[in-house]
């Protein structure tokens, strides 16, 4: 360590030597304390002029994935429940389950988009769903985020057959109950015979069963609460 | 580290300091700076420049104000003062890439953060900018950030056109085209590195090292 030049006047160390090292640590905290002042400030000045396009980008990408995954939507509405337990519309930003619902033309609802996640190969997936409420069926499927091996995991975005099969997914409910009438069945080197079954992906068999576990959970959790309200959401436009 | 240009020569726009960091220190083939970013985020073309260039900005941006505080720092908090003024820009980086396109920032994960402890940064920051007045400063943060874009641009090419047989996104060969998955696997990246490096010091070895890109900054030999 290098004492600063202006300091090395005095050479008698010890007893006479405070002045000088108080204007050093002085000197120091000046410093420290002038650089982050100066750099906070930059910070909330550049976060104040970019937040609102961050959030417009952030709305229109999650607007964008729900128009796939709902076809023939032409607006969307976003749903959540309250506290009483009754659906009510909310802005499309935020935490919490929200249900994005879309509706046609002439404003009938032609399906809700919901947001799921679970643990895949690597990390978590997350994906928003399709779900039409008169057929009971999952049609679209988008993944939002996930760190699958590309070339193998990352089929599950991508995989044609994997999302034909999604998005023709019966995810009937238990009359009056809770639970789907039919768990999702993610299955190895098979030809699906039923509607609520999903074909692995070669080489991507943990990828596929994540997918089919986290969609089914979903589901089992918030087509329920869905259902009670859907009264709610149609009457809305 | 490296010998700072005094003022005995005042090319024109600090030719050398420029060149110097373009390619005869080449922040990743010559002195093997930064490796984290040109490993982790090279997987592609978009995420190797989009990475490229948030790498420049905070270069030049950091190297300027650093330059700038120079003669009001204390020594002995000099490193916490150039972090501070670093992270600052990269948090600026990120609000503005934000900005631009969600989809690159989430491409890019954590890396975008981590450039604040990208060695290639505080080296200039330490070795360079602290000693020497703001333009040389900022042509030398040009230069070395260029050079960072070329280092892994380059890799970004060749790991994109064989891990995944398209560049930018667009399909280069038929559909009969078999990916080298690997090569867009953290194992690729270091394949592609080695190969590069290899290249280079061939090409340096037998004299090819783009004499004419500046004939002056010679100095074969007497590299310490």
């Amino acid at each position: 360590m290098t004492e600063p030049t202006a300091t090395s006047a005095p050479t008698a160390p010890g007893a006479q030597a405070p002045p000088p090292q108080e204007r050093v640590a002085l000197a120091m905290i000046r410093t420290l304390a002038g650089v982050a002042i100066v750099s906070g400030l930059l910070i909330v000045v550049v976060f104040q002029l970019t937040e609102p396009t961050i959030r417009a980008n952030r709305a229109r990408a999650l607007m964008e994935a729900v128009y796939q995954v709902v076809p023939g939507a032409e607006t969307v509405r976003t749903f959540a429940l309250g506290a009483d337990g009754v659906m009510a519309p909310v802005e499309s930003e935020g935490g919490g389950d929200r249900y994005y619902a879309g509706f046609n033309k002439d404003g009938a609802l032609t399906g809700v988009a919901i947001a799921a996640q679970g643990q895949g190969f690597q990390d978590l997936i997350k994906v928003l769903y399709g779900y039409d409420p008169a057929r009971e069926t999952i049609v679209g499927m988008k993944v939002l985020d996930s760190k699958e091996t590309p070339g193998l995991g990352d089929k599950i975005g991508k995989d044609p057959d994997f999302l034909a099969d999604v998005s023709d997914l019966d995810v009937r409910l238990v009359e009056g109950g809770e639970g789907l009438l039919h768990p999702i069945e993610v299955r190895k080197g098979g030809k699906r015979a039923e509607r609520w079954q999903i074909d692995a992906i070669t080489g991507a068999t943990i990828s596929s069963k994540a997918v089919g576990k986290l969609l089914g959970e979903s589901a089992a959790r918030r087509l329920p609460e869905l259902r009670r309200n859907l009264a709610v959401i149609r009457k809305e436009p | 580290m490296r010998a700072i240009h005094g003022s005995e020569s005042k090319p024109l726009f600090e030719l050398d300091t420029f060149l110097e960091g373009l390619w005869k220190e080449n922040p990743v083939f010559v002195q093997l700076l930064g490796m984290c970013p040109v490993l982790a985020v090279s997987n592609s073309v978009q995420n190797a420049f989009s990475m490229g260039f948030a790498t420049l900005f905070v270069l030049v941006m950091s190297n300027m104000v650093v330059s700038l505080v120079r003669k009001w720092v204390p020594n002995q908090v000099r490193i916490a003062t150039f972090i501070v003024i670093i992270a600052t820009f990269v948090t600026v980086a990120e609000y503005i890439l934000q900005a631009i396109s969600l989809e690159i920032y989430n491409n890019l994960g954590a890396y975008m953060p981590l450039i604040v402890v990208n060695c290639t940064i505080l080296g200039r920051a330490e070795a360079f900018a602290s000693k020497n007045p703001v333009l040389p400063s900022l042509v030398s943060g040009l230069g070395t950030g260029l050079g960072f874009i070329i280092a892994i641009g380059a890799m970004g090419i060749v790991r994109e056109i064989l891990g995944a047989g398209t560049f930018l996104g667009v399909p280069l060969f038929g559909p009969d085209f078999e990916p080298w998955i690997v090569m867009i696997l953290p194992g690729g990246g270091f394949f592609v590195l080695g190969g590069l490096l290899l290249l280079i010091s061939f090409a340096q070895e037998r004299g090819v090292s783009l004499k004419w890109f500046g004939a002056r900054t010679q100095q074969t030999g007497e590299r310490p």
